[in-house]
């Protein structure tokens, strides 16, 4: 697991795609940190959290799209198969590694809190809440992101597909306003990402939606696994 | 230290292995030898664990590789058809990642450049792969297999792509390797097979159709000797060649004896199988002295493994047996007295069987 991590890691930066993810996450979440806290003269940076919800949705997917699917493409993936290590120690090999860059990201975070401090005082709690929030949502798209990766020989096609997937998770939530069923409403609800995400960022800390976003990790990293093992019996 | 036992795999209806079984001893080097789409890389495949079987047991030092994969894995070294390379990773990165995916408990810094002295790729350590040629690529691809210096390699064509001097170089580390470990190897090259190999099994559709050292092969298909000869007669007229053959078939030993066409001028050659057990040149060497005849030209025409191959794969030798549903047409025998060196004759007789082939018209029995 340890080699396939550090092996991960070091291909995000000789790749590149590690720089673009950073550069892009960087510059979008420093333009709302701007807009939306020291321009409009709040020290509240849950609207930036919110907004940057929409920019995970299509990046997530640029750092997740080639780690399987090269491996499958260039046949790399009968080295790892062949050797002395588990399915699920691949898996999560790679799933950590794109975590670290997630996290790497999202860090920026620490910087913006040390600029407001200087401007006034930093609402830790809410700022750590949503830290811990985007933390949350990053693992289970990253999850969905590999599993897609998984199915496909061609990057575009799990970039695109992903990307598709992770939005429709963001609209899926909206959907219930439209339904007339009452249990309709409450499962749609039950299973949104938005939703569970912006009750984070209002401050408010719901054990449920912590469960909801890592059993959402847990299940599609174990998809993946059932894919990577079904195609050796195919 | 590996046993195959009734190995099958099928994708859809499609039967791409069917029932393979053998065994292959410590230290042995076994050649895997069949033409495009024979199953050669699918059952290299199973043997690593890359794809699972349909049915039967692979059993790798006594260790079934689908109950217990990471420890049977662990005592193979695999070079797939494609080197399985990162190809934006440099040399001594990418060995360095295989050492850590292996667990290998080498001395790290030793252990990689002992391998890489091997596979003489210690100049370009710190160079990206994708800047390698095809060569080097393919021998980093033999120094991956051969980190943590697992007991058993399986190398599905390691010498593709080589220039000749890489491939002899490659063959003798092969032999060496096969000193210390047990090797499989597949080629499409016969003589690559031939010149390494201890044992060779042939893949045929899926199953074994042969198996045991090129002579062994060579002698269960054929189970003669044929011989090609050029005699000289007392007329020079056609009349010599009934005389000669006649006197040639009375000789103990011979199976059978046709008169080609007339090479010379007034002379013929004669085409003679033997029964295999009696050497009769001796015999026709002094029934011609006798005769006042004269022996101009004396060719063994043994098969080759080319022809072999040939009689195998395009099944002309096992028609029969396979639509009679034997289980295998198998061969396994026992083999006798040593032969001659047939690597260095083999162009000369391919020739031949094949002008022989051509002109079966024009001769009469």
């Amino acid at each position: 697991m340890g080699a396939i991590y550090r092996r991960e890691m070091g291909a995000f930066f000789t790749s590149g795609i590690a720089y673009v993810f950073l550069a892009v996450f960087y510059f979008f979440s420093g333009y709302f940190f701007y807009n939306e806290v020291l321009a409009s003269g709040y020290t509240d940076t849950s609207p930036v959290f919110q907004n940057m919800f929409k920019i995970v949705l299509f990046l997530i997917p640029i750092l997740t799209m080639r780690l399987l699917s090269e491996e499958k493409k260039n046949r790399t993936d009968q080295g790892l198969l062949t050797a002395p290590v588990g399915l699920g120690e691949i898996v999560v090999g790679k799933y950590l590694a794109a975590l670290t860059i997630y996290i790497i990201a999202e860090s920026i975070i620490f910087v913006y809190a040390v600029i407001l401090g200087y401007l006034g005082t930093v609402a830790w709690a809410a700022l750590l809440g949503n830290y811990f929030a985007m933390l949350l949502l990053g693992a289970a798209f990253i999850a969905v992101g590999i599993f897609i990766s998984s199915l496909t020989e061609n990057q575009m096609t799990a970039a695109v597909f992903s990307m598709a997937v992770l939005f429709f998770l963001y609209l899926f939530g909206s959907t219930a306003e439209k339904v007339s069923k009452k249990w309709m409403y409450d499962i749609i609800k039950e299973l949104s990402f938005y939703d569970r995400y912006v009750e984070f960022t209002q401050g408010v800390f719901n054990l449920t939606s912590v469960l909801f976003y890592l059993s959402t990790a847990f299940l599609f990293n174990f998809f993946t696994v059932r894919v990577l093992e079904k195609r050796r019996w195919s | 230290m590996i046993e195959v036992k009734n190995l099958s795999k099928r994708y859809g209806d499609k039967r791409a292995v069917n029932n393979i079984s053998f065994k292959v001893e410590k230290g042995e080097i076994l050649g895997f030898l069949g033409p495009n789409g024979a199953g050669k890389s699918t059952t290299m495949n199973m043997l690593t664990g890359y794809i699972s079987s349909t049915s039967g047991q692979i059993l790798i030092n006594g260790t079934d590789v689908l109950e217990e994969p990471k420890k049977a894995k662990a005592n193979i070294g695999y070079l797939p058809e494609i080197p399985p390379l990162y190809v934006d990773m440099t040399v001594d990165g990418y060995l360095n990642f295989v050492y850590d995916l292996k667990k290998c408990k080498l001395p790290r810094k030793a252990h990689l450049k002992d391998v890489c002295d091997l596979c003489k790729i210690s100049d370009v350590r710190q160079r990206l792969i994708k800047n390698l040629s095809k060569g080097y690529k393919q021998r980093v691809g033999l120094a991956q297999a051969l980190i943590s210096n697992p007991p058993v390699l399986i190398l599905d064509e390691p010498t593709v792509g080589l220039d000749p001097n890489q491939i002899i170089e490659i063959r003798s580390l092969i032999k060496k390797l096969g000193k210390r470990h047990t090797v499989i190897l597949s080629s499409h090259i016969l003589p690559e097979i031939q010149a390494v190999c201890d044992r060779i099994i042939i893949i045929n559709k899926g199953v074994v159709a042969a198996d045991g050292t090129a002579d062994e092969i060579a002698k269960s298909i054929t189970n003669e000797h044929k011989m090609t000869l050029r005699i000289e007669g007392p007329t020079h007229t056609a009349s010599d060649k009934t005389l000669i053959a006649d006197a040639i078939r009375a000789l103990d030993g011979i199976k059978y004896v046709r008169a080609d066409m007339e090479r010379e001028k007034g002379i013929y050659d004669f085409d003679v199988e033997t029964d295999g057990k009696t050497d009769v040149r001796r015999a026709i060497n002094a029934l011609c002295s006798e005769n006042g005849w004269n022996i101009l030209m004396l060719q063994l025409s043994d098969l080759t493994l080319e022809d072999i191959f040939m009689k195998i794969t395009t099944g002309e030798q096992f028609a029969e047996s396979e639509d009679s549903g034997k289980p295998k047409p198998r061969i396994n025998l026992v083999f006798g007295s040593g032969e001659n060196n047939k690597t260095e004759e083999a162009p000369a007789e391919a020739e031949d069987s094949a002008q022989e082939a051509d002109e079966d018209n024009g001769g009469e029995q």
